[in-house]
């Protein structure tokens, strides 16, 4: 067990090094970010009373179009540099290249949302600063990592490569974005916990269930 | 076996042929939607055989994984294609009923959601065998996005629900009443039922059939040289 998360932490550290000394994930992926919050402002009128309808619509969808960019990135650089050939000789097993590749699309991808919460606040005056939204975009981000690390590793090998994820993904996480929606929604109204908590439950099943089969499923995507 | 799916053809055809004949002289009109209504014949079985296809790739997918016989990665894509074209016509037949109906197209009820997502999901299987280097390597990618794809759809179902009751929808259909459904409306329905599964079934030979002999095919160019 232990040399397994060993293993998984080797991964997850080799991908922190990487974005640290390059920054290239998370810098091109918060620009886009950007683009996408901004360009909903010209989608439609975003005056007050627009906003606190959509306004959870806006976070989501930029949320999850720069995931699916942060996740594209996970194993393209494997691939072209062959990176994962020397990882898949490496004597541990796939479980732990998936968690240690989990974890470090799970970073990315918060780094990137907690960078956004200021630019919500500043254009469109949605305040994230809630523990109840931290919980539903960490628990939310958990399951499209799942999911996403999965997918985006079939996809990396396919000669459509980036347009293949996000036909896989999206589908497939739909339930996880309208829990994450409906949760914002719920925050920005200022209602208790109680009316989340269905959501939440939702969410963390997800999780779960995707969290197994996936780490199963890895094994046999990345065979050669 | 192409003998017997020659049968097979030949039976699923006359039975389609009595089908119609049920949908559209024997099965009473309906007095509320009218002739609209016999659509229903067509679209129910139509998503059933869709449901019951995405089933057989969901253990056809597993069976692959863990045994990599060819045969289960060959059920898992004939199943997987004649659900997508089941579906389709399932989709397609719901809409029409629906704009007369209930005056729009589409409304975004669980088990409207679901069927789309399990469409797109399985149109996405396609593209990974499509897509894939090589016909292995497709065959093992398309079975965990059909067995991912199938664990999702009770989630979806459910995130649908969820979501329902905090937009509640003023629109229930006559789905929700078929428990008042004719004797001879139910016996059209049965009919048309296992008629639909009968040219599945032959669908699905069929294209198994195909598929091998494309396999026996590559492998006597690969042995010839």
């Amino acid at each position: 067990m232990s040399a397994y998360l060993s293993a998984a932490l080797a991964v997850y550290l080799k991908d922190v090094r990487l974005e640290a000394r390059s920054k290239e994930t998370v810098g091109a992926v918060l620009i886009f970010a950007l683009l996408v919050a901004f360009i909903f402002n010209f989608a439609f009128d975003a005056t007050p009373d627009i906003v606190a309808i959509v306004g959870p619509g806006i976070v989501w969808v930029a949320y999850v179009f720069t995931g699916i960019l942060g996740l594209n990135r996970t194993f393209v650089l494997e691939r072209d540099r062959g990176t994962l050939d020397g990882l898949m000789l490496a004597p541990v097993g796939r479980e732990a290249i998936y968690l240690g590749k989990l974890l470090s699309a799970i970073s990315v991808m918060l780094v990137v949302e907690f960078l956004m919460v200021p630019v919500f606040l500043v254009l469109y005056d949605i305040s994230l600063l809630d523990l109840r939204f931290a919980l539903a975009a960490l628990l939310a981000t958990i399951g499209f990592a799942a999911v996403g690390t999965l997918f985006s590793a079939i996809a990396a090998h396919t000669r459509a490569r980036e347009v293949l994820l996000p036909l896989l993904f999206l589908p497939v996480v739909l339930p996880v974005i309208m829990a994450a929606v409906a949760i914002t929604a719920l925050v920005l109204e200022g209602d208790g916990w109680s009316a989340a908590t269905s959501w939440l439950q939702l969410v963390v099943a997800f999780d779960i269930v995707f969290l197994v089969v996936s780490s199963w499923a890895f094994e046999f995507v990345l065979e050669e | 076996m192409a003998d017997r799916n020659q049968l097979f053809l030949g039976i699923s055809g006359l039975l389609f042929l009595v089908n119609l004949y049920l949908i559209f002289f024997y099965a009473p009109t309906e007095q509320v939607m009218g002739n609209i209504q016999r659509l229903f014949y067509l679209h129910l079985p139509t998503v059933w055989v869709g449901f019951l296809a995405f089933f057989i790739v969901f253990v056809s997918s597993i069976a692959y994984l863990l045994k990599r016989d060819p045969v289960w990665d060959r059920r898992a894509y004939a199943a997987g294609e004649a659900g997508v074209v089941f579906l389709t016509v399932a989709i397609v037949t719901g809409a029409v009923w629906a704009k007369p109906v209930w005056g729009v197209w589409w409304i975004w009820d669980p088990k409207l959601t679901t069927t789309f997502i399990l469409w797109v999901i399985y149109i996405g299987y396609m593209m990974v065998r499509a897509y894939a280097p090589s016909g292995e390597r497709g065959a093992r990618w398309a079975a965990v996005v059909g067995i991912v794809g199938f664990v999702d759809v009770p989630i979806v179902y459910y995130a649908s629900e969820l979501w329902r009751s905090l937009h509640p929808e003023l629109v229930t259909g006559p789905f929700a009443e078929t428990g008042g459904l004719e004797a001879a409306m139910r016996t059209t329905l049965y009919f048309s039922l296992f008629a639909f599964t009968l040219v599945f079934v032959y669908l699905f030979r069929e294209r198994f059939a195909q598929q091998r002999d494309d396999d026996t095919l590559a492998e006597l160019r690969r042995a010839a040289g």
